[in-house]
């Protein structure tokens, strides 16, 4: 007896070796969707390892926008057996899993890359339920629940499509049994294969005969399994888009072109993951299109004269990195740098000397799981007290968190202003889940960026007073001029020093200088609009009130529209600008909250100190992870709702990850 | 320059007061760099000079171009940065050896991998003076300065060397107190094409007692006859020695020829340029067979947005790649 349908509300994973593909496939499932109308977001996790340890990407569709992964699978596509004894028991029991049927005698000591505590956790699991200990143990008591398999036969697909092509070893086309499992996924689910052929041949563009043929094989795997398994109930259909204009990115790729709109023109970087991807992107394509020429100065500017381009350059060190877009930055360039946790770390001395030099410098910090290289392949916010606090002595800085794909594009693009305009250091903290999610969006509208270069000299200064890059000035920014632009000549030190820019160790001006400083923050906090500082979502009368930042809006967002059909109203705050701290608009918003949820994703409560340090304030209650794995919107949603229902201790910690 | 006037070596000297201690070989070195850019009547405001820390980071301060003193043992990536920015500019980066090949080892190397074109120049003494003439990486094994409390237990690093092994493609050494000669070497790496790397030989009066004046200068040597010091420093121009590769099947022979009178020390040190090979494209000629219009339009001067402040990047073709509909 068939269940009613699930339509257009799926998670989906597909994992294997990495190396094996999973990427790929991935995205081509991402694409059909998206091509059909549907909204998806993918989360993907790795391990710090080239070929061999388990990787998997979860993406979900859906008919609406979709921020955040959840717990319970609804399907599960395998070619490996790692991949069913990871994640077979997150199934839901109405969900399917496709899988191997030559892998069922796989026993589960033949997996050496499952840890030891999973292999005892997993064994426990069966021998509760009187099983041995193969995968075709472990999906018979999926099966026993409810759960659908899908046996799909890879090598007996990969011999036909050998066959058929005049393949003479099936390791040259072995790669394609993820095209095999996003195929018998689509068919399953009874979608549109022709949407998923038009993703192989976007995914394989620059070979028009593989695409080719990984189209028929996947059509050979999609036909295998269509209308077989008409009881299960999850169904993905195409929809109308509604007129929106939309495109499918990383939130690395986001960021990158946040930047490149902003007028980044030099990126320094040194290898380190998660952060390298947006540098290779912006390396990829670092001839850029110009408009046309809108004024007569831009066309004498040399509009006319050709493509922009980013000059990207790998340096030999993260030392070398922001000390290279320091450089450039004095040269006049947009530079920035790139970075996480570790190379963060080199970059103290450049920080400090970019502060007390008041050189604009965007750095873009990408956080994963410290301490030291902690976990590099996984999550964490644990930088935000690093960010605030790098370098020695007082040196000004403006630090942005960006909590979704359009948040990170916009303060992309921002960064660059406020750090020409405040003359500063601005630290743009972004994260291993939001630089590795993707997800669909209604494309970017650049004609909401606009450039603002602060005090620049952009006209000649010859015949003027004696040019001073310190000169005081009633708001603390000094005119700026570019290394070069005639008649400016300044000198820079890290020393303290004049308004000339010579070392001095007087202790009056020394006072006056650091009070110079200081004052461009207080300029920032007074200028930068209260929207840009923070967010507030939900109910502003609500008892209880989320307090966060960063990429754990998404899994906010989505639990409290989950709590909300329960009827549980909450606010949340979304503190955007971490410096300066906007404690007054922090303390108004959290005023009426007889509950302050902070969720954050590190062990120390970082923001939650903060926001005390600053407002007084101390946090009701604390929802923190640091398992290196996101949240989801499902193990959220449960926290939220025991503190709503005033069942949850003052702290609750997650723990969902695979 | 608004008029071309014809710039005097006072052009190029600040009135910030000198505290280097009397008789630094840091002064010759000073005066030669100003010397220098008079004599090429470079621009003051197109010429940037950039320095790491320490006693030779302050020479910045006393030259009138645009002078940034950085951090210690970083002067290569600030001055990379400036030049890649603006190709247009002159960079000169200057440091001691502490810095450049102590904690500015890595950049040292990395700076030869890159063949930016500008000059580096060491002010080489053995010695970290303003920290109170602890050991340098130049300072021999063995040598006991008078601040040391116990002979020096570390090898020196050869300068050139390390140059050579590293890419640079022109490589010379000078000495202080021959200021003219140091004229004539600075402005032959700034000349050069490519990446140029000079190392200065200079006593630290401070905190080098051995590697002194007088020592460079043969004064503990003389000629029994005539009683003339015998310097140790000798110019290598006049000896036959000819260090430019002019064809690629010489580079082997030209950087061994290098490595081998670069070793000489002691009793006969030469100076002069070792090593000259513009065979090996700048990187600012790589970066140009990427980015075609690179020197026409480096970064810095590449337009970013309208008078109305609307960016001058059009991202269409790049969404149109990410777009699914």
């Amino acid at each position: 007896m068939n269940q009613p349908k699930k339509v257009n509300d799926l998670a989906w994973i597909v994992g294997g070796a990495q190396g094996s593909g999973v990427d790929s496939s991935a995205t081509v499932f991402a694409r059909g969707c998206a091509y059909g109308g549907l909204h998806v977001y993918g989360k993907r996790e790795y391990y710090s390892n080239i070929m061999g340890e388990h990787s998997y990407f979860q993406v979900r569709a859906s008919a609406r926008r979709i921020r955040s992964h959840v717990d319970t699978l609804h399907l599960l596509a395998t070619f490996d057996a790692e991949t069913a004894f990871r994640h077979a028991r997150n199934v839901a029991d109405d969900g399917a899993i496709l899988y191997d049927p030559n892998l069922a005698q796989t026993k589960l000591e033949d997996v050496p890359t499952i840890e030891a505590r999973l292999r005892t956790d997993l064994t426990t699991y069966l021998v509760a339920r009187g099983l041995g200990f193969t995968l075709g143990d472990l999906l018979k008591s999926a099966a026993d629940r409810g759960v659908t398999l899908v046996p799909v036969p890879y090598t007996q697909l990969l011999t036909e499509v050998a066959d058929e092509n005049h393949v003479d070893q099936l390791s040259k086309i072995s790669r394609m049994v993820n095209m095999f499992a996003v195929a018998a996924s689509f068919g399953v689910l009874g979608y549109d294969f022709e949407l998923m052929a038009r993703a192989v041949r976007e995914v394989f563009r620059a070979k028009a005969e593989v695409a080719e043929m990984n189209v028929r094989g996947a059509r050979k795997a999609h036909d295998l399994v269509a209308g077989k398994y008409d009881a299960f109930p999850y169904r993905l259909e195409p929809i109308d888009f509604g007129g929106e204009r939309r495109v499918l990115m990383t939130g690395a790729q986001a960021t990158a072109l946040g930047k490149v709109l902003g007028g980044l023109r030099v990126q320094t970087y040194y290898p380190i993951t998660p952060a390298s991807d947006e540098s290779e992107y912006i390396e990829a394509n670092q001839l850029i299109d110009l408009r046309e020429p809108s004024d007569p100065a831009e066309e004498e500017a040399g509009v006319a004269q050709g493509s922009g381009s980013i000059l990207v350059v790998q340096t030999e060190d993260e030392i070398s990195a922001v000390t290279m877009a320091i450089g450039a930055a004095l040269a006049g360039a947009r530079s920035a740098t790139c970075t996480s946790g570790p190379g963060f770390c080199l970059m103290m001395e450049g920080i400090g000397w970019a502060g007390i030099n008041e050189v604009p410098l965007v750095i873009t910090l990408y956080q994963r799981a410290g301490p030291s290289t902690g976990m590099p392949t996984r999550h964490e916010q644990g930088d935000l007290r690093f960010a605030l606090h790098a370098g020695h002595g007082d040196s000004p800085r403006i630090i942005l968190a960006s909590g979704d794909f359009e948040e990170a594009f916009h303060d992309g693009a921002r960064a660059f202003n406020w750090a020409e305009r405040y003359q500063t250091t601005v630290i743009h903290l972004v994260d291993k889940a939001l630089a590795n999610s993707n997800g669909t969006m209604p494309v970017f509208d650049p004609d909401r960026v606009r450039i603002d270069r602060g005090e620049l000299i952009t006209d000649g200064w010859s015949g003027r007073d004696t040019y001073k890059r310190f000169a005081f000035t009633e708001s603390g920014v000094s005119p700026r001029a570019a290394i070069g632009h005639p008649g400016t000549i300044f000198w820079n030190t890290g020393d303290e020093h004049d308004e000339l820019g010579h070392i001095t160790e007087d202790p009056v001006l020394r006072n006056l200088m650091m009070e110079k400083r200081e004052k461009k923050l207080e300029l920032a906090d007074r200028e930068i609009p209260e929207a840009e500082k923070l967010n507030f979502f939900g109910d502003r009368t609500a008892e209880t009130v989320v307090v966060s930042w960063g990429s754990t809006k998404g899994a906010i967002l989505d639990a409290m529209d989950a709590l909300e059909r329960e009827g549980i109203k909450l606010g949340f705050l979304q503190i955007r600008l971490v410096s300066p701290f906007p404690a007054e608009p922090v303390m108004r918003a959290l005023a009426r909250a007889k509950a302050v949820v902070n969720v954050e994703m590190n062990f120390g409560a970082q923001m939650g100190g903060l926001i005390r340090e600053k407002t007084g304030i101390e946090p009701t209650h604390r929802i923190l992870k640091y398992n290196g794995r996101p949240m989801s919107s499902t193990e959220l949603a449960a926290a939220l709702r025991a503190v709503a229902k005033g069942k949850a201790p003052r702290k609750q910690v997650l723990t969902y990850g695979v | 320059m608004a008029s071309r006037q014809v710039l005097k070596v006072a052009d190029f000297q600040t009135e910030v007061h000198n505290d280097w201690c009397p008789g630094c070989g840091d002064f010759g070195i000073l005066r030669a760099i100003q010397m220098t850019l008079a004599e090429m009547q470079l621009d003051p405001s197109n010429t940037a000079i950039v320095s790491g820390i320490g006693c030779s980071a302050k020479t910045i301060h006393y030259v009138k171009t645009y002078g940034v003193h950085t951090l210690h043992g970083r002067p290569l990536p600030f001055a990379t940065g400036i030049k890649l920015a603006n190709p247009g500019l002159e960079v000169l980066a200057v440091g001691g050896d502490g810095d450049g090949l102590g904690i500015g080892a890595a950049h040292f190397v990395n700076a030869g991998r890159r063949n930016v074109d500008m000059l580096y120049v060491i002010h080489d003494n053995g010695v970290y003076g303003l920290t109170k003439g602890q050991a340098s990486p130049t300072l021999r094994l063995g040598v006991k300065t008078k601040s040391l409390p116990a002979p020096n237990v570390n090898e020196a690093v050869n300068p050139l060397w390390l140059a050579l092994a590293a890419g640079a493609t022109w490589v010379g050494r000078a000495y202080s107190y021959d200021v003219k000669h140091l004229v004539s070497l600075i402005r032959q790496g700034i000349e050069h094409k490519g990446y140029a790397f000079l190392d200065v030989l200079q006593p630290c009066p401070t905190y080098n007692n051995i590697n002194t004046k007088e020592w460079y200068g043969g004064e503990d040597r003389r000629d029994p006859d005539q009683g003339r010091p015998l310097p140790r420093v000798y110019k290598l121009d006049g000896t036959g020695y000819d260090p430019v590769v002019k064809s690629w099947e010489h580079i082997d022979e030209k950087i061994a020829q290098a490595m081998m009178k670069g070793r000489e020390w002691g009793d006969k040190i030469p100076i002069g340029v070792f090593y000259k090979n513009e065979l090996v494209p700048t990187y600012e000629k790589r970066v140009s067979s990427r980015i075609p219009n690179y020197l026409a339009m480096p970064p810095a001067k590449q337009p970013i947005a309208d008078s109305e402040g609307r960016p001058a990047a059009d991202l269409t073709r790049l969404l149109r790649a990410l777009a699914v509909n």
